[in-house]
């Protein structure tokens, strides 16, 4: 029997005998569809007329002014429907799953963002829809658990484990072992059994395949540097992915180093996770000595999940990608700061992305062109943000 | 195991693991063969019974060498064979031949990985057989036939197959897809073949023999009378009389296939 859904060492396929069947439904529906031209057709009608591709490629001079050196620009996935880049990715599953008959999407969430993205296109194609959400996360990310619930879907707290996202990634799975039938498990980020990591990238892949064309037609050359948050890593690798084989750009991706690295409470899976086996992949968890896995945490709720999709695990390895993190406090500094300059307000996530510039990119040339991947806006993150600004009396 | 057996499923550790001794050898008598899981923080292929039971067990602080001392105490009054079930993480991270290692030197007569399906242990095979360590596979009804074969094939004790479709745990009643799958298996399969999820009750085992297999586990049943009873004399009492439960069971419905 062969393996297959391998990045280097990383991926496979690691389920329980049940889920079998459906993954290679899933994998044959898939091939056939990659290359259909009429599936692909379908996919950019909605992804440009429902979802607002192409997304803008803004230079931010201000913040660039300020910081005093590479040139910054956001690719401004924040602007997409639903407001973050996961819309790209449950449209193109949502046709899939259709295409293969079934009538019932689920989808697990943290910061509630996939599973805005899933309930949408629910909506739109006709699916019955369920989310699978940790109780924490319910709690901090109440905007979107109502967005969900307006859009039609039946939103399941998770009070198992540390309810937060791995959490709801376990309920759903379980879900999926007992529903495959008519059911499709829209995974919301490069992670999981084989097709699954491979599929997301894909439909994410759109992300960095619109930043070529853009910053060629914008400065006539490729970026230096690509920087972008990693929770699963859907958004990081949908920027990368076009990139990859042209070597002088930089790969950056930007873990939650939480209040810190050397503190148990952060969700750098690649910086102090150990190589594991967990949700279908081997890559890298944070787990201790016994190989149980430990919880991981983040203020952005999007970022606090213990492990990272195979392929990052790969690039990491091989030395294709860089990995760096970015600590609460300097994610929502970083929040502050693009909100100030640019008039931004960029999710929490996607401030670690913004934090890592904010740190660097003053010591770079000025001929220098950083990308940094806007993931979401920040609506969903009033409530945090007010909170701890009136904890501190700001 | 010629006549049909119990297997009898218990997660070490829950809720501390002087009490998983003791149930061990309470439900000895009745079984034909002990599966002691592992507990694992993230159990997806199990239910909510033996989920929190993995969760009572390591809140208090159960760690896995614990298991291998239990078995090897366990092992000083029973040659019951005994089947380690855990998901794949903490074999690997321990380090595949060393986990096989240890567990041989505990005692164990096999291992199951729920979450290592067969095209993914072709080294976990290799290792087990160099240490003549017993496997066990899955199959669900949904297993195609050839799929079905091999995993026949690779697995040395018996065979694991999967009631329903879902996650463990306790039942009202079974469907005619468990009992076709039941004959398909048996027709398919040169090994054992033993039934699990969702057995709870004597007339579940007896209907489950009667259509050929070669024994029933039973883990969440069990399991619940720990959640309800803990670590109390009722505890052995109750789960002594759902074993004989059972085993009676099983002994109808082998009579009622032979007749
Ligand atoms: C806005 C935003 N950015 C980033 C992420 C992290 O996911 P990924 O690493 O898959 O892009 C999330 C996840 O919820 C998100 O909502």
């Amino acid at each position: 029997m062969t393996c297959e859904g391998y990045f280097g060492e990383f991926g496979g396929q690691y389920i329980p005998e049940v889920l079998m069947p459906a993954i290679d439904e899933l994998k044959e529906a898939y091939s056939e569809l990659k290359d259909d031209e009429e599936f692909q057709n379908e996919l950019s009608y909605y992804l440009k007329n429902y979802a607002g591709r192409e997304t803008p490629l803004y230079y931010a001079e201000n913040l660039t002014k300020k910081l005093g050196g590479a040139k910054i620009y956001l690719k401004r996935e924040d602007l997409l429907h639903g407001g973050a880049h996961k819309t790209n990715n449950t449209i193109g599953q949502a046709l899939l799953a259709k295409r293969m008959g079934k009538t019932r999407i689920i989808a697990e969430t943290g910061a509630g963002q996939h599973g805005v993205g899933t309930s949408m296109a629910g909506a739109l194609f006709g699916l019955e829809t369920e989310i699978f959400m940790g109780r924490l996360d319910t709690e901090r990310q109440q905007p979107n658990v109502f967005r969900m619930k307006l859009l039609g879907a039946k939103v399941t707290p998770v009070d198992t484990g540390s309810k937060v996202l791995k959490d709801a990634v376990n309920e759903a799975m379980r879900n999926w072992t007992a529903t495959f039938e008519n059911t499709h498990y829209l995974i919301g980020t490069v992670m999981g059994p084989h097709p699954f990591p491979t599929i997301v990238r894909d439909f994410q892949s759109v992300i960095g395949k619109e930043v070529k064309k853009q910053i060629m037609e914008q400065e006539g050359r490729l970026p230096d540097h690509l920087v972008a948050c990693i929770g699963g890593g859907s958004n990081a690798l949908g920027l990368f992915h076009a990139f990859i084989q042209d070597k002088d750009v930089r790969m950056v991706g930007i873990e939650a180093a939480g209040k810190g690295l050397n503190t148990s409470l952060h969700g750098a899976s690649i910086s102090k996770g150990k190589k594991g086996v967990l949700h279908g992949m081997l890559s890298y968890f944070l787990q201790d000595e016994d190989g149980q896995i430990e919880e991981a945490y983040s203020i952005s709720a999007g970022l606090d999940y213990p492990g990272i999709g195979p392929e990052h695990a790969y690039l990491h390895d091989s030395g294709r990608a860089e990995y760096a993190s970015a600590t609460d406090d300097q994610a929502l500094n970083a929040f502050m700061e693009l909100t100030r300059s640019e008039g931004i307000i960029p999710a929490l996530e996607s401030s670690h992305a913004v934090a890592y510039a904010i740190e660097n990119a003053g010591n770079m040339d000025k001929d220098e062109i950083m990308v940094i991947n806007l993931s979401g806006r920040g609506d969903k993150d009033l409530n945090t943000v007010i909170d701890i600004m009136q904890k501190r009396g700001m | 195991m010629n006549k049909p057996v119990l297997v009898s499923f218990l997660v070490s550790g829950d809720p501390n693991p002087d009490a998983t001794l003791k149930f061990m050898k309470a439900l000895d008598k009745y079984s034909g063969v002990i599966e002691l899981g592992i507990p694992f923080s993230d159990p997806v292929a199990d239910g909510p019974t033996i989920q929190a039971a993995d969760v009572r067990a390591l809140s208090n602080g159960f760690k896995i060498a614990k298991s291998f001392e239990v078995l090897k105490e366990f092992r000083k009054e029973s040659d019951t064979p005994v089947i380690l079930m855990t998901y794949y993480n903490p074999v690997f991270k321990r380090g595949i031949e060393t986990f096989v290692m240890q567990a041989k030197e505990a005692g164990a007569n096999g291992l199951i990985i729920v979450d290592l399906p067969l095209q993914e242990a072709t080294e976990y095979r290799e290792i087990c057989k160099k240490h003549e360590m017993g496997t066990v596979f899955l199959a669900a009804p949904n297993t195609p036939e050839e799929r079905l074969k091999i995993s026949d094939e690779a697995s040395t004790e018996f065979l694991y197959l999967i009631s329903t479709f879902g996650i463990t745990g306790a039942r009202e009643s079974f469907e005619q897809m468990t009992f076709d799958f039941i004959k398909r298996a048996r027709t398919t399969c040169k090994g054992k073949i033993c039934v699990g999820f969702g057995i709870s009750k004597g007339s579940h085992a007896e209907s489950l023999i009667e259509q050929g297999a070669d024994g029933v586990i039973v883990g969440s049943a069990f399991v619940d009378i720990i959640k309800n009873y803990g670590d109390s004399e009722e505890a052995l009492v109750k789960l002594e009389e759902l074993a004989k439960e059972l085993s009676e069971g099983i002994e109808k419905g082998y009579e009622k296939r032979n007749k």
